[in-house]
């Protein structure tokens, strides 16, 4: 909020305004660019490091990727902010109300990608999703969808991986989300949902937060939302960037194909199970998939791993908890944690 | 003036606030503030992303942390 008052209001006229927009985009550029030179003349030049070292390796390794994934977050968190302040929940609400099952498992999980929505708003939305009527393998289904198919996520496979692996990624996501908000409608598990939900009776008209605002009014909410994803993530990319240099710098390079490597059949599991309880952003864990797959993981078991990490988290099952009873909540993570190990020896299988 | 803040103690629910009360205060306006934690009521508003502000029991924002300046003009609007 603080960093909102503070931001330069952007120039009134419409050319001034995209002069201002492709300003910041060059600088952008031009940081991205020079990023790997920097670092290259910083450490090898200016201070005279040996390049095949372990420790110069880890070093570069380390400051290179801070630059440069602190870069791709701020460029995929504007977009995305901009472009989903045109959807909100209360948007995508009204299209799930008058949904069935089946059919509306494919729409929800597709709105849980593009709705701006946050984890920590899953309770209210849960209750007034079920309110409005949208049956709760539906609902759930986009409950799913919003962390699992992670935008941070896609924009950072897409410059790391290429295309293929993040279409995967994507594709697999809402596939799981679908198939395992169906099974949960399926198993009848209005029981198993705390009552008050179903007493709640939703008075006045939900106002749509995405109605009326003006371009500035977008750019300026993106803008505050990198400022404040990044002052959230912070220590969580430090610490994942640290554990990828020192992955990347000193771990042998056969150490992990021989113990999780494709021939390992317990590989994914163990990745699944190592995930789940890991509680850390999609931006955090890319550095140490990266170097991962450097040293000879499977991508399948990669994969599994990140999903494992955004798509369940304990401190969402917490909030959940409040509107989920117990059987529920472990059905839930029992559906799909169970989806995300067969994605990963899936394409483990098809990969490799 | 009965103003509501709908959200669960998260640190955007007390910057809601502090705005609120900052654009109460600079416009001399008497109001009673009130702070709505339970997940059904907040639901009940209709409300999906908080935080969000309740004005006179209606909704006029939420999802978002706005400027005192914003929250001023919303106060105005029902002055």
């Amino acid at each position: 909020m603080a960093v909102l008052e503070h931001l330069p209001h952007l120039p009134e006229t419409r050319r001034g305004r995209w002069l201002a927009l492709s300003g910041a985009a060059l600088v952008w550029l031009g940081l991205y660019q020079l990023n790997e030179h920097l670092w290259d003349w910083i450490l090898y030049g200016l201070l005279g490091m040996d390049p095949a070292s372990r420790t110069t390796e880890t070093i570069h390794f380390f400051a290179y990727d801070t630059v440069k994934i602190t870069l791709l977050l701020v460029l995929i968190i504007f977009a995305v902010t901009f472009l989903r302040s045109y959807m909100s929940v209360e948007r995508t609400r009204a299209i799930l109300g008058g949904k069935r099952e089946g059919a509306g498992n494919f729409v929800a999980a597709g709105l849980g990608v593009v709705t701006p929505f946050c984890s920590c708003s899953a309770v209210p939305a849960f209750i007034g999703f079920v309110a409005a009527g949208v049956p709760i393998g539906v609902t759930l289904s986009f409950l799913i969808a919003s962390p699992m198919v992670n935008e941070i996520a896609i924009g950072m496979l897409l410059t790391l991986f290429g295309w293929k692996v993040t279409a995967v990624y994507v594709v697999t996501g809402l596939a799981i989300a679908i198939v395992a908000g169906w099974i949960l409608g399926r198993l009848g598990v209005q029981r198993w949902v705390e009552p008050f939900v179903f007493e709640t009776t939703l008075r006045g008209k939900a106002i749509d937060p995405a109605a009326g605002l003006s371009f500035d009014d977008r750019v300026h909410m993106s803008a505050e939302e990198v400022a404040s994803i990044l002052r959230r993530i912070w220590p969580y990319l430090l610490v994942g960037i640290g554990l990828g240099a020192v992955i990347h710098g000193w771990v042998p390079t056969d150490f992990f194909t021989t113990y999780a490597g494709p021939g390992n059949s317990l590989g994914v599991l163990v990745a699944v199970s190592i995930g789940i309880p890991l509680y850390s952003n999609a931006a955090g864990i890319m550095p140490m998939v990266q170097a991962l797959y450097e040293k000879g993981l499977p991508m399948g078991t990669l994969l599994a791993f990140m999903m494992s990490v955004v798509a369940l988290s304990l401190p969402e099952m917490i909030l959940l908890r409040r509107v989920l009873k117990p059987q529920l909540l472990a059905a839930y993570i029992g559906v799909v944690a169970t989806g995300i190990v067969i994605v990963g020896y899936l394409f483990n299988a098809l990969l490799t | 003036m009965d103003v509501k803040i709908l959200g669960s103690g998260c640190a955007n629910c007390n910057n809601l606030e502090k705005a609120t009360r900052e654009a109460v205060d600079a416009l001399g306006l008497e109001a009673t503030f009130d702070h709505v934690t339970e997940p059904g009521e907040i639901a009940s508003w209709g409300v999906m992303k908080t935080p969000a502000l309740v004005i006179d029991d209606e909704v006029v924002l939420s999802g978002r942390v706005p400027t005192a300046e914003t929250v001023k003009a919303l106060l105005r609007d029902r002055g």
